[in-house]
Formats: structure tokens, C-alpha cells, sequence
């Protein structure tokens, strides 16, 4: 074995921060409505950093942690080929068109969103943007309580009650279900 | 001036939320509206709808709806300040995972709390969902849109931003007031 070192194999050539900047530039500006499409696209397919197997290894970990997936990833990838340089390189490229452009967005809404007919289309567009949410949530949720109906769906359940009916500040909310949901998932060592 | 007090709390807010943000920004929309709409006043309930929906159009990950939220309280300052703060601390605890990860492999651990936690956070994106929901849908034409919307992205493969362009069009056209 001489994989045992690294979880990520080393990638043909490696990326330093700016080619880490450049490619996760890319990443931020393309995604709509859901990054990390265009990040699994980018990694595996575009640039060969990351093998299929290390990219979903290494996604699992970021939805382990706090914190948005995508930007969790892209600090573990910009860490691992060129250390905080690399990190700060790829979180940058990621987020700043987007400040930027949300930024501009956010202005006009301010400026025009009460005039004319323009609250109708803000109106439209937040009930559309709900939906999206509900169709996150189903398909999050539809796998989990198929594949664990009994340790799943009950915390599934406890904390949407807790947080969406009952309004818990969201910290007792995750310190009173989280060991509770991690003792019921627990299994022997498979 | 009273600006310095309001980058302090979005600091602290933002900064606390990025530590609890299992699944993400969308996993905590409730509680950032509560902080942002009931605790400090910073927009009304109406903003914070609209801030969101800006969010979801926009390109980029969904750490955007605290951008949005620091600029709105607090200018450019403040949005720079919500994100920073957003990001931060996760971003620092997912270095030192990472490095720890790299180091001693995969550990049944991780696995195990991976598997706890999944449930928690589909239940807050859910009351995210259902969170905006009740905020957006003010009439039964707006229902209508959100059924809708979400039923083309849970079954359809189709891009997103076109049922947002077509829920713009139709409020724009005021055929959803």
C-alpha cells in the first residue's frame, strides 16, 4: 500500500493558490441554485484534482462539520494541495463574485423593489424560492426515512417541531436532539 | 454612532450561527430571521423574504442570504462582516478536521456522528422550508406558485432558475397579487 499516507491521491500536477483562486472562481459564479454540482464537475471531471472516490470521501467529511458544504470543501481541497495559502485562495474564489453580485442585487432591491410593479415580482420570486426550499428538504429527507424509518424520521420530526412550530433558539434545539440522535444511529462497526 | 454596535452584534451572531450550521445556511433561516427581524430589528419580515429570494437567485452558495442580511443591517460593513463571520469559524474547524482527517484516516467516529446528525439537519431544512413558506405565500396564488415550484424540482431535472424566472415574470405581470 502506498496510498496510506494521504487520503487524496496526488493529482498529476499540483495546483497552487492561484490556479486554486481561478478554478473555484469558476465554482461560484456557476451555480445556481446549487454549487456543488458544479464543484463535483470541476474537481473530478474538468481538472483530475480529485478521483471520484476521494471527492465523495472528502464531501462526506464537510457534511460532517458545520458549515455550508461547499465552502467547507473548498478549504479541505485548497488546504490539502497548498496549505492556508491554498484555503484562503480557493474560499476566496469561491465567494467573492457572489458578494459581489448579491451585493448589486441587494442595491437595486433597496432602490427600486417598492416601485411600480417591482413588489410583484419580489412577491413571485420569494414564493418560488420557497419552493425550492420544500423540494431541498424532500429529497434530503425522502432517502433518510426509506433507509432508517425508525432512528431517523422521530429527530427528523423533533427538530422541525422544535425550531419551525415551537421557535427554540436552534442551539437547545441541536444540544438536547444531537446526542440523542447520534446514540440512535448508532451501529456495531459494520 | 451607533454602526459600531451593530458590526459587534453581527459579528457575534453570524459567528455563533457558523458553529451550529450543520446542513448549511438554509438549516438556520429560522433563527437568522429571528435575530435579524424580532430580536434586533434590522428589516421587516417583507425584506427578509425578498433578501432570501435575492439569495437563491443569485449564483454562488447559499452562505449568501447572510451577506445580504449584514448589508441590510449594517451597509457594506456589515456584509462583510456577516460573511466573514459566517465562514470563519467553520472554515477554521474543517482546516484542523481536515489535517486530522489526512492524518490518522477515517474514523468510526466520524461515520457515527455523520449518521446522527443527518436526521437533525433535514428536520431544520425543513423548518426553513416551512418557514418561508408561511412568509411568502400571502395569498393562495402564491401557494400555488411554491406547490408548483417545488414539484418541478423534486421530480424534474429541469435548472431551477427557470421556475424563478417564471414566478418573477407572472408577479411582475401582477397576475399572483
Amino acid at each position: 500500500m502506498t496510498a496510506e499516507v494521504s487520503a487524496a491521491p496526488p493529482p498529476a500536477q499540483t495546483p497552487g493558490p492561484k490556479a486554486l483562486f481561478m478554478a473555484f472562481l469558476g465554482v461560484g459564479l456557476s451555480g445556481f441554485g446549487g454549487v456543488l454540482p458544479f464543484a463535483r464537475r470541476m474537481l473530478v471531471e474538468q481538472r483530475g484534482w480529485l478521483a471520484d472516490e476521494a471527492f465523495n470521501e472528502t464531501l462526506a467529511l464537510c457534511q460532517t462539520l458545520p458549515g455550508p458544504n461547499i465552502v467547507n470543501l473548498s478549504i479541505v481541497v485548497g488546504s490539502r494541495f497548498a496549505g492556508v495559502g491554498g484555503a484562503l485562495a480557493a474560499v476566496g474564489g469561491l465567494l467573492g463574485a457572489p458578494v459581489v453580485i448579491v451585493l448589486i442585487l441587494g442595491a437595486l432591491y433597496t432602490r427600486y423593489g417598492a416601485i411600480g410593479r417591482l413588489p410583484g415580482l419580489m412577491m413571485g420570486l420569494a414564493a418560488a424560492a420557497a419552493g425550492l426550499a420544500a423540494a431541498t428538504t424532500l429529497k434530503m429527507a425522502a432517502p433518510l426515512i426509506r433507509r432508517r424509518p425508525l432512528s431517523a424520521a422521530p429527530f427528523i420530526v423533533a427538530a422541525f417541531a422544535g425550531v419551525g412550530l415551537m421557535h427554540f433558539p436552534l442551539i437547545w434545539v441541536l444540544l438536547a436532539l444531537a446526542p440523542l440522535s447520534v446514540a440512535a444511529a448508532w451501529r456495531p462497526r459494520s | 454612532m451607533k454602526g459600531g454596535g451593530v458590526l459587534v452584534t453581527l459579528l457575534i451572531q453570524f459567528a455563533m450561527l457558523s458553529l451550529v450550521s450543520f446542513g448549511g445556511a438554509n438549516a438556520v433561516i429560522p433563527e437568522i430571521h429571528r435575530q435579524a427581524v424580532e430580536v434586533n430589528h434590522w428589516m421587516t419580515d417583507q425584506d427578509f423574504v425578498s433578501l432570501f429570494a435575492i439569495s437563491q437567485t443569485a449564483p454562488g452558495p447559499n452562505v449568501m442570504i447572510s451577506t445580504l442580511v449584514g448589508w441590510k443591517a449594517a451597509g457594506l460593513a456589515g456584509a462583510l462582516i456577516a460573511t466573514v463571520a459566517m465562514c470563519a469559524p467553520s472554515c477554521l474547524l474543517t482546516f484542523f478536521a481536515a489535517k486530522a482527517w489526512d492524518r490518522f484516516g477515517e474514523s468510526p467516529w466520524r461515520a457515527r456522528i455523520g449518521a446522527g446528525l443527518a436526521p437533525i439537519t433535514v428536520g431544520l431544512v425543513c423548518a426553513s422550508a416551512f418557514f418561508l413558506t408561511r412568509a411568502a405565500d400571502t395569498g393562495w396564488r402564491l401557494a400555488i406558485v411554491t406547490a408548483a415550484t417545488a414539484g418541478v424540482a423534486y421530480f424534474t431535472k429541469l435548472n431551477p432558475l427557470w421556475c424563478l424566472a417564471l414566478a418573477a415574470v407572472l408577479g411582475f405581470a401582477g397576475v399572483l397579487g
